[in-house]
């Protein structure tokens, strides 16, 4: 039930989307930057589901955004899709480096050396103006794209596309991990540790590989955000996009793959919606969205939908 | 024939505490040893520091011959050695199959990112080990929704799936009904002897020691006082008087 209850969401969704994002041009950009955040907000989902918070995630956005716009000025030539790999490449790269470090911390440590390393790299792309543009950043000139070159409207709705078949794909991709015997070990980390290491796995390796999916999903994030945004600047790594980012993740929910588009969709339509009509207090809704979040459904809007439960269903086989 | 287990010397402190006061030990294969002592005698240390939890102050320990001092628990594991814990360390929100899968997928060593748990684990497996120790009822249940019999079971199991050659457990039954000690000692002897486990138990209760064990060593302040048959142990008098508390 719970399976054809997503998938029912999931076309649901890719309709809503494509539809509202191809009719009403206004749309697109928003709906795109809803299917970034929630790619991004799978990536902590995934540090979630091992019971990790990180407070720097941004920076993977980030290292994948500056590697477009670099990637950009020294072969002005080349494709967007190309420059999207490459900027989830090098994302996961830094990820599996930094992870090696990282990993050997849990709670609090965990999401606080994140979030220091995410403002070092912060402060040195303000600082490096020559190289990085400083605080004002970088132009990135709108790409071909498969080879082909659209006009403005043409980019954006290939993009939405791309972004929802980007979207789909990794949480298909990460909800299959999840129930992996590397997500299970993963989702075992939160509970026990220990017993992980008495059953001759290593606890550190499990995370270090959740850390390194959860490098490259926030980089594919950071590398289609950068493409629509047209600029990249040192705010892609600032500790309150990360602070996003897990307030999506929460407000989704890690019971679920798509608990992160969820909450993505829920964080815009609330961000965008009270920003317009309620202005100067948004942040307050968006505030007291998480406190009635975390006190009436602490598994996230996922988890309120009874979607991904973790008891097995008849048979045991999943 | 080298000794299953054997530690020369083996000691560690804690600031001024000894918890392991150069200790020599063997544990041949096939034999069922009980543990007991009082509380604090150092009966617990003794077993993370073989199991590679501590790392000891001084001396060495050897698993079939080969030296493991210096071993994390996972490799420890690897090489036969099956643990159970005081408190049962499970995996809360993961079925009872699921905490067995991953057990029996960790011994193979290899986690696959794509591939389902249940799909990876051999499946048959499980089965006969839940049945073994009596938890086919509850394969589907999570393991935090078990009461504390069942989650010692469940504790012992994992260890089981992993076919070890030596599985150490810590107080199997403290903290079960008494009137459930025996069924629950029962179940675990039943799966020890039909995979020819070597076992080594802590316990407290002198009927299930006399009932399980071909052998028993008596701790006390971190050194064995006696060792050797139940019966010629537990009529030792410094174990009558230091540890079962009788004059």
């Amino acid at each position: 039930m719970s399976t054809n209850l997503v998938r029912t969401m999931v076309v649901i969704g890719a309709l809503a989307f494509l539809g509202l994002g191809l009719s009403l041009p206004w749309l697109k950009t928003p709906a795109i930057f809803v299917l970034s955040y929630g790619l991004a907000a799978l990536g902590v989902v995934v540090m979630l589901r091992g019971g990790q918070i990180s407070f720097g995630h941004a920076m993977y956005a980030c290292i994948a955004g500056y590697t477009v716009a670099f990637l950009q000025r020294a072969h002005p030539e080349l494709d967007g899709l190309v420059l999207i790999i490459a900027g989830m490449v090098v994302a996961t790269l830094a990820g599996g480096i930094i992870g090696v470090f990282v990993v050997r911390y849990r709670a609090i440590f965990f999401g606080m050396l994140n979030l220091a390393l995410s403002m070092v790299l912060f402060s040195l792309l303000a600082k490096m103006y020559e190289i990085s543009g400083g605080t004002d950043g970088l132009r990135i000139d709108r790409p071909t794209l498969a080879g082909i070159t659209f006009d403005r409207s043409g980019y954006e709705s290939a993009l939405l596309i791309g972004s929802l078949v980007a979207a789909i794909f990794c949480g298909w991709l990460v909800q299959r991990y999840f129930r992996s015997a590397a997500g299970e070990a993963l989702a075992g980390i939160k509970t026990n540790e220990a017993r992980l290491e008495y059953l001759g796995l290593s606890a550190r390796r499990i995370l270090w590989s959740g850390y390194v999916i959860s490098a490259a999903l926030v980089g594919l994030s950071g590398a289609l955000f950068a493409l629509v945004q047209g600029l990249v600047t040192p705010e892609m790594g600032y500790w309150l996009r990360s602070g996003e980012f897990v307030f999506i993740a929460i407000l989704g929910g890690s019971v679920h793959a798509i608990g992160a588009f969820m909450g993505a969709i829920v964080f815009t339509v609330i961000k965008l919606g009270a920003a317009a009509f309620l202005t100067g207090v948004w942040q307050m809704l968006l505030g007291i969205t998480l406190i009635v979040v975390i006190l009436a459904a602490p598994t996230g809007i996922a988890g309120l939908l009874r979607i991904g439960t973790r008891r097995a269903p008849e048979g045991g086989a999943r | 024939m080298s000794a299953l287990v054997r530690t020369e010397k083996l000691s560690l402190a804690f600031g001024g505490v000894v918890a392991a006061d150069a200790i020599d030990f063997e544990l041949q294969a096939g034999e069922r040893l009980a543990v007991i002592g009082a509380n604090g005698a150092g009966k617990t240390t003794f077993i993370n520091i073989v199991t590679g939890f501590l790392k000891p102050t001084s001396g060495r320990i050897f698993i079939d011959g080969k030296d493991v001092t210096a071993l994390d628990p996972r490799r420890i594991v690897r090489l036969g050695v099956g643990r159970s814990f005081q408190l049962p360390q499970l995996f809360l929100e993961h079925t009872v199959r699921q905490c067995l899968e991953l057990a029996i997928v960790g011994k193979a060593g290899r986690l696959g990112f794509f591939r389902s748990l249940s799909a990876q684990a051999d499946q048959k497996e499980i089965d006969h080990t839940m049945e073994l120790v009596g938890l086919r009822e509850r394969a589907d249940d999570l393991a935090s929704s078990l009461p504390e019999g069942q989650r010692k079971l469940l504790d012992v199991a994992m260890a089981l799936t992993l076919r070890p050659k030596l599985l150490i457990m810590d107080e199997p039954t403290s903290g079960v009904a008494s009137e459930d000690k025996h069924d629950l000692m029962a179940a675990v002897m039943r799966a020890l002897s039909e995979r020819e486990v070597t076992s080594w138990f802590v316990e407290h209760d002198v009927d299930i020691v006399t009932q399980y064990a071909t052998r028993v060593a008596a701790w006390i302040s971190g050194k064995i006082a006696a060792d050797g048959p139940p019966d010629q142990v537990l009529a030792d008098p410094t174990v009558k008087r230091e540890v079962l508390g009788v004059a």
